[in-house]
């Protein structure tokens, strides 16, 4: 249904327009939902509806009787919307978050098998990897919005030279490209994509080689008018791309899954379209765009292929599967068809592809070499591969143990042999691709026309002779790619650096850096938290007052003693003696009591300055505290048993410069001119607009009538989650396993933390 | 639970006074020192008393609702009141004031006002109540 949507725009977008559809997502940012239709986004999104489409049929009877499957089906849709808001957007802000719900929803449809742990773990490694990319994505584009002064991909695209001159240009290119490669599984970062295997077969089909892996691609082919031709954006995807795709080739011959023989040749492919739009010609982007549909057409059927084999014969292992083609011709047929275009036979698209390849890298004017030489090298491979995947399971004598196969349903074997024969429709009838997709999307990523004219066979040229080499080369190959696989596998085994185990390592490592600072950090004993609050606003405070230079302020001390009168001095006895057997005494009840004596001197200050309110609640705050932590008191050890007296002389200090830094800042405010605005203002107002004359509960209760409705409301969550915490313990809930134990004796301190909070 | 004949007996006169108390300090909350605050925690404060002569159980069975329930229909009321302005097409929370026979000739008379600021403030009163009630009642039985 989208995919008839989007295929309306074919003809405009044939025609050289642009779409742009937009809606206001958040104005106050500048970040819009435009949706930006062109010649690129328009191939991508056919692509995804397409595909998807299919991807969809398929799995109604792969995975139909699976209990899961609603949920599966959500995760796949929820996917497809991420996809094309993906190549859709035009805002990158907009872009990023697509890309999230892609890296996301491949999180939970590679570990759709929840309860195998090697789905789970390749699920992680997936979403850590790319997530981590994702988070580079995004500082990139924040400095690359920076830089431009805009977030819209069209406006960006007409920006490039003001960009690559621009001093952020070093760290957008290369955050970018942290994106980029590690979402089209690039090298070093390409070891999550072969694991990410263990989802399902239509999720690998879908996303892990006809969409989601090509996200990557499509930001790389997006960006290339705005970053691209330089040196540092030539030589990393050229480098990168270029070794992933001889990397992933011989990997993938050593396999002996076939789905993994197809990951890698997978990883190969994305290899190559870096490589291409990395060297940046017009051939080469021409090369990259027909190449980029060609494999999604071929590459989405050979999976589909191979999960109808699994699902009819059980297995996916090379050396089982011999002579299904009798067994299930249909299937043979859609696998055929889509291998052949891999291997690039003519007359399939595949074939146009791989010509296009070597045209573009002959005639490169850097790196020829480098390019025709890997990219001659991933064919050859590549034929082999396709050699494997299809030839053998299908053809040769049929094992005695296959004899009861059967063919699957049409509902399986119709998604793979329709892109089978698209490879070859598309091949014969090259203009259809040329004219709808191709050429428009080397165009919107090239920045200028190009003509582009596919065809199968014009002349005898040196790409033509090249790929008659390649077909002799891989014939040649394929016959002996048992010996080949054993001496691979005996020269990657040789090989001590290793990405999977060192993957786990830096888990492990992390996971111990957290446990160790947790530890650290979390002690569990309220001390060490206080202790480090307190200290850190010691700091906070010491260095802010000294770099205002507040100090300097003059106390006429005379007669601020002659000020004070009898009562006064009352106060102030009151306070100090409370504080001196607060800090003194050996017993808790003491201390609490006599910090209750504190309180209450303040209340009497309150009182004094005539703030009656103010002193009405400090008193009964003060009472109800110490009328609590006697209760709670009951529970606790006598003080005297304490042994680590140590940290007494290190408290006293941090105690009194606190009440030092305190008692600076308050007189500094009392030397600086209060601004009355506010209290004139409530004087004013409180009686004629709210009828009341005590201005602080009018304020409470009127003026700021939502601040004490939020308030409120804490308190009450507040009481709900001490009175948890209380009926928690109650019946001996205690953790044993945790880092830091959590004891009956914690339940009364966090319960008077709870209530001081709302001491206020 | 404390088991002392003075102080049972005073207890029963206390939280009544108490109680009374803090609904006078509600009331006149509005013009003098006092508001729903002040009034919920002397009010929670009788019932502590309570508890502390008599035992939580039997706090619980005097006050014949759960305390946090009280906590929780507080919040509710004073929602009603904020919500209450936007009946009338005014900004949330704005004070909606009726005088009940106010006479208009006398410049001033505000007869009995009754708004929903005072219904504000009572919900205000009865999460404090509540809320430090619940804590109060816990602690106790845990001990």
């Amino acid at each position: 249904m989208l995919f008839g949507w989007f295929a309306q725009f074919l003809g405009p977008v044939a025609a050289g327009e642009t779409a742009l559809i937009g809606l206001d997502w958040v104005p106050s940012l500048d970040i819009r939902l435009d949706i930006l239709i062109d010649g690129l986004s328009l191939t991508f999104a056919l692509l995804i509806t397409g595909i998807g489409a299919l991807v969809t049929l398929y799995s109604t009877r792969y995975l139909g009787n699976h209990p899961e499957y609603p949920r599966f089906v959500l995760y796949l849709m929820v996917f497809m919307f991420g996809m094309l808001g993906l190549v859709l957007a035009d805002n990158l802000i907009a872009l990023f978050v697509f890309w999230e719900v892609t890296t996301i929803s491949s999180y939970l449809l590679i570990g759709f098998n929840s309860d195998s742990a090697k789905s789970r773990r390749s699920a992680l490694q997936a979403l850590l990897v790319t997530g981590t990319g994702g988070l580079a994505l995004l500082a990139g584009m924040i400095l690359l919005g920076q830089a431009a002064g805009t977030y819209s991909l069209v406006e960006v695209r007409g920006m490039g030279d003001a960009i690559r001159d621009h001093a952020f240009y070093t760290p957008i290119l290369v955050l970018f490209l942290a994106g980029a490669f590690t979402k089209s599984a690039q090298f070093p970062f390409h070891f999550w994509l072969p694991n990410a295997m263990a989802a399902p077969t239509p999720v690998s089909a879908y996303l892990h080689s006809a969409t989601m892996v090509k996200g990557g691609i499509y930001l790389m082919a997006r960006m290339t008018p705005t970053l691209g031709e330089t040196e540092p954006w030539f030589w990393a995807l050229v480098l990168a791309g270029g070794f992933t795709t001889v990397f992933a080739s011989l990997l993938a011959i050593r396999q002996t899954d076939i789905k993994q023989i197809l990951a890698y040749t997978t990883l190969m492919a994305l290899g190559a379209l870096t490589l291409f739009i990395g060297a940046g010609s017009s051939d080469a982007i021409k090369a990259a765009m027909l190449f980029l549909v060609v494999h999604s057409l071929y590459k989405a059927a050979l999976f589909l292929m191979i999960g109808v084999v699994d699902t009819q014969t059980g297995t996916r292992e090379v050396s089982k599967l011999r002579g299904l083609a009798r067994k299930m011709p249909v299937t043979f047929l859609a696998g055929a068809l889509a291998a052949i275009s891999m291997a690039g036979i003519p007359p399939f698209i595949g074939f146009i592809g791989k010509e296009f390849l070597y045209k573009a890298g002959l005639h490169a004017d850097t790196a020829s070499l480098w390019i025709t030489g890997t990219i001659f090298a991933a064919s050859v491979l590549m034929f082999v591969a396709g050699g494997i995947a299809v030839a053998r399971p299908f053809l040769g004598r049929l094992p005695d143990a296959l004899k009861n196969t059967t063919e699957g349903p049409w509902t399986l074997w119709f998604g793979p042999f329709l892109l089978g024969a698209l490879s070859l429709w598309f091949g014969i009838f090259a203009d259809i691709p040329e004219v709808w997709l191709v050429g428009p999307a080397t165009q919107a990523v090239y920045g200028a026309p190009v003509s582009v004219d596919l065809y199968l066979f014009r002349e005898v040229n040196d790409a033509f002779i090249l790929s008659l080499v390649t077909f002799a080369a891989g014939f040649a190959l394929y016959l002996v790619h048992g010996r080949l696989r054993s001496a691979l596998a005996a020269i990657i085994s040789a090989n001590p650096i290793r990405f999977d185990p060192g993957w786990d390592a830096t888990l492990d490592g992390l996971k111990a850096l957290a446990t160790w600072q947790t530890r650290h950090l979390q002690s569990g004993i309220l001390q060490r938290y206080i202790f480090t609050i307190f200290a850190t606003f010691a700091i906070a405070i010491g260095v802010t007052l000294w770099a205002q230079d507040v100090f300097v302020f003059r106390i006429d001390w005379q007669a601020e003693l002659d000020g004070l009168l009898f009562k006064h001095w009352a106060v102030l006895l009151f306070i100090t003696a409370g504080a001196l057997l607060t800090a003194l005494t050996g017993s808790r009840m003491t201390a609490v009591a006599a910090l209750g004596v504190v309180g209450i001197g303040v209340a009497l200050i309150f009182i004094l300055f005539s703030a009656p309110d103010v002193a009405i609640t400090q008193l009964l705050v003060e009472t109800l505290v110490v009328v609590l932590v006697a209760v709670a008191m009951l529970k606790l050890p006598h003080l005297g048993v304490r042994t680590d007296e140590a940290h007494r002389p290190l408290h006293a200090a941090l105690s009194i410069t606190v009440g030092a830094l305190t008692t600076i800042v308050l007189v500094a405010v009392l030397h600086t001119d209060m601004d009355l605005a506010l209290t004139e203002y409530f004087n004013a107002t409180a009686w004629p607009e709210a009828y009341g004359r005590n201005i602080v509960n009018v304020i409470l209760v009127d003026f700021r009538a939502l601040d004490t409705f939020g308030e409120i409301a804490v308190i009450v969550m507040a009481a709900l989650a001490a009175y948890a915490l209380l009926r928690g313990t109650r019946y001996g809930v205690i953790r044993e396993d945790l880092d830091h134990p959590v004891g009956v004796g914690d339940t009364p301190r966090q319960t008077i933390g709870a209530r001081q909070e709302k001491g206020r | 639970m404390v088991n002392s004949i003075i102080l049972n007996a005073a207890t029963r006169l206390l939280t009544a006074l108490l109680l009374l108390f803090s609904v006078f300090m509600l009331l006149r909350g509005h013009n003098e020192p006092g508001g729903g605050f002040i009034g919920g925690l002397i009010g929670s404060t009788g019932f502590i008393l309570y508890a502390i002569a008599q035992g939580a159980q039997a706090t619980r069975d005097a006050l014949k609702f759960e305390p946090q329930n009280i906590a929780m229909v507080g919040l509710g009321v004073a929602l009603v009141a904020g919500v209450f302005a936007a009946v009338f097409g005014e900004a949330f929370f704005t004070g909606q004031w009726w005088f009940a026979g106010a006479d208009p000739s006398i410049p001033g008379d505000k007869g009995l006002p009754i708004s929903s600021v005072l219904v504000f403030d009572i919900g205000v009163y009865l999460v404090v109540f509540g809320a430090i009630l619940t804590l109060v009642l816990a602690l106790e039985e845990e001990v």
